[in-house]
């Protein structure tokens, strides 16, 4: 039974904060289709379209028939743990420092026999699940997990580093009047965030929501933050950028129009400032400070999430500026990404169909509610993933952007 | 020969008896704008990049990018800004006569009223007794409303908002024509965001002070400060926009000329 996670202590502010090292990169191109579905959150393997042979680790041609047909799918993830050992040595600077560390081999029910690392409840001779996670140096690993869930399984350390568990972890949200900022605080809090900095761009706004839930938990702290504004950001950056562990980036400027059918280009540019520089704002004032923390003690700083729209993928003519600005954002976040792997800080993206807010009020069902778009925000940071996608419309989107973007391109001009 | 007449007013300046007084808010990005309801184009509010500060972006020099909107800050209102002025000639900033930008001020002290009631409107009533005070308003002079607005907490208590909108003093829709009919002023100045009051949408005209100053080729200041160290006559203000083709207004330094005796 895994030990509940204890909340950390108060940081001791003479010791040498523990810099952040990575589990080694030995991967090939070909294995990068486990990183794929890792960061996705699916369970992928190759799969021979000759014999159906499923393959690992991944290869060029089926081990059993040599065909080069070989395709990611779904693949069963049952098996048998038929072997464990516990590492108590390794020369690798990562995994000395999290020690013990448990591997096993798990015989999969669709096949392969693979080696995994073992959750502390898979017992030996046991069913267990297998899951692919990213590892903090991005790449997908095989955990093994009990079959069934088992009490506080995420605080064991060893799937903790491989998410980036809200629990016991302070959360900036960067605009927290927002209706979908508060549900995401609200969510933080509900799964055991220790503080929730609530970013708030217009104090002169009264907004009774925000009043009471800002009043209805000691853990919600409101700071002043304007994210087109680069001396907020370096101020609030200077006062608690020690203090944040996940950064969720909520800011979001949203106004319908094309293009032909304005005569300036304000509102894109208001959208530019709020969308894609103030993510940039925001990752040079906090990403620094969270690349250091990114190996402090189990509160470490894991995790910056950034809100986009399933139209950074496809433009939505109605709202071609609005779009530009989550692809212009997508594409920054792509080397935030780069940027912060170093450390090990993961970037979460989430592309969201449309929410039900103020600005959506025009747009017929579905929505997704902001409670529901939280939810899955916090489930994504404890799965680890690295790109999420929210609601019938965006995984609708996606799966036909993969089959004909040209026809996705169309339609939506429609 | 007596002295020449600038160099009198120099020696007065430099021997104190004549001080300068700035009425000038400083640029910073959390100076409030005026707030728009969200679907109109809104102003934008100061910003600031740096360029470089005598480091690896520019070795031995400090600057900075900046952007805001004509009406950031504290602000100069061209008659061009509304849509009663817009046929009035030299009517944006950079073709308004340059004589136009020194002229006496006015200022009348409502802050008592405005301490008790934040939508106090200015009335001809109100303007009448202060003359009674003070003195005729002379022609061709700026009326400066002290409110002691610019002495709130920035930016809740100074825009004031409420459910229904900003709460913040300002003239009433009868004053303003007969500042100009019977005084023929220069123009209107405020400590708050505006030169009308916060809910001066409801008034007859709405926005009566834009209305009727700009619609006579007639000229508006806001966000001044420092009108409490105005004496209630005989300031020069020192107001000159900056020069932008057909600008509506223009954030700008104002100066007061104020007597020490
Ligand atoms: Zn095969």
């Amino acid at each position: 039974m895994t030990e509940p996670l204890v909340k950390p202590k108060k940081k001791n502010p003479v010791l040498r904060t523990r810099l952040a090292t990575l589990p080694p990169v030995p991967r090939s191109r070909t294995a990068l289709g486990l990183t794929r579905a890792a960061a996705e959150g699916v369970f992928e393997m190759q799969v021979c379209a000759d014999c159906g042979t499923v393959q690992y680790p991944p290869r060029e041609v089926c081990g059993s028939c040599l065909s080069e047909h070989l395709a990611w799918k779904p693949v069963d993830n049952r098996g048998e743990l038929i072997a464990t050992t516990t590492l108590r040595h390794s020369n690798d600077l990562y995994f000395r420092e999290r020690l013990p560390w448990r591997v096993g081999t798990v015989k999969m029910a669709a096949g392969p026999s693979v080696v995994a690392h073992v959750h502390e409840d898979c017992a030996e001779g046991g069913s267990v699940r297998l899951t692919l996670k990213l590892d903090r140096s991005g790449q997908a690993v095989l955990h093994a997990l009990p079959e069934k869930d088992t009490p506080n399984m995420n605080d064991a350390p060893q799937l903790r580093e491989s998410t980036c568990d809200p629990k016991f972890r302070r959360v900036l949200v960067t605009d927290g009047k927002s209706a979908t900022g508060m549900a995401v605080a609200k969510a933080m809090l509900e799964a055991g965030a220790n503080a929730v900095f609530l970013g708030d761009a217009s104090t002169w706004k009264t907004v009774p929501a925000f009043d009471k839930l800002v009043a209805s938990d000691p853990r919600l702290q409101v700071v002043e933050l304007d994210v087109t504004d680069t001396d907020s950001v370096d101020r609030l950056a200077a006062s608690i950028g020690g203090k944040v562990e996940i950064l969720v980036n909520t800011a979001d400027y949203l106004r319908d129009g094309g293009i032909l059918n304005r005569k300036d280009v304000n509102l894109a540019r208001d959208a530019m400032e709020v969308n894609v520089l103030g993510l940039m704002r925001l990752a040079q004032a906090f990403g620094p400070g969270m690349c250091f923390r990114a190996a402090d003690g189990s509160n470490n700083a894991v995790a910056w999430v950034n809100i986009l729209s399933i139209h950074a993928h496809a433009a939505l003519p109605a709202r071609g500026a609005w779009s530009a600005s989550k692809a212009a954002a997508l594409s920054l976040s792509h080397t935030l990404r780069a940027e912060l792997r170093g450390a090990g800080v993961r970037v979460m993206n989430v592309f969201p169909g449309p929410v039900d807010e103020e600005w959506e009020q025009l747009t017929p069902p579905p929505k997704i509610a902001p409670s529901g778009l939280a939810k899955a925000i916090v489930k994504g940071l404890q799965d680890g993933v690295e790109d999420l996608y929210v609601g019938d419309i965006a995984e609708e989107l996606r799966t036909r952007l993969r089959e004909n973007h040209k026809a996705v391109e169309r339609e939506l001009g429609q | 020969m007596s002295t020449p007449i600038l160099a009198q007013f120099m020696a007065e300046l430099l021997s104190g008896r004549v001080k300068l007084v700035d009425l000038t808010q400083t640029l910073t990005p959390e100076f409030p704008i005026i707030q728009l309801p969200p679907e109109f184009g809104q102003a934008w509010p100061f910003r600031i990049e740096e360029i470089s500060r005598y480091d690896e972006r520019g070795p031995a020099w400090y600057w900075n990018n900046f952007s805001m909107s004509e009406h950031t800050g504290t602000h100069f209102d061209a008659p061009i800004h509304w849509i009663s002025g817009k046929d009035q000639p030299d009517n944006a900033v950079d073709s308004i006569p340059v004589e136009n930008f020194i002229a006496s001020a006015c200022v009348i002290d409502v802050s008592a009223e405005c301490a008790e009631n934040p939508d106090f409107l200015l009335t001809v009533e109100y303007v009448k007794a202060w003359e009674e005070k003070h003195g005729r308003i002379p022609e061709r002079a700026w009326v400066l409303m002290r409110t002691d607005w610019s002495k709130r907490a920035m930016p809740k208590e100074y825009l004031n908002m409420a459910e229904d909108g900003a709460h913040s003093p300002g003239p009433d829709a009868e004053v303003v024509p007969w500042l100009i009919q019977e005084r023929n002023v220069h123009g209107f100045g405020t400590e708050s965001v505006g030169t009308d009051a916060g809910q001066a949408h409801h008034l007859n005209p709405p926005y009566p002070c834009h209305y009727f100053m700009h619609g006579n080729n007639r000229y508006g200041l806001q966000c001044l400060t420092n009108l409490d160290l105005l004496p209630p006559q005989g300031a020069v203000i020192f107001a000159a926009p900056l020069k932008i083709r057909n600008g509506s207004g223009s954030p700008l330094r104002v100066l007061a000329l104020t007597p020490t005796v």
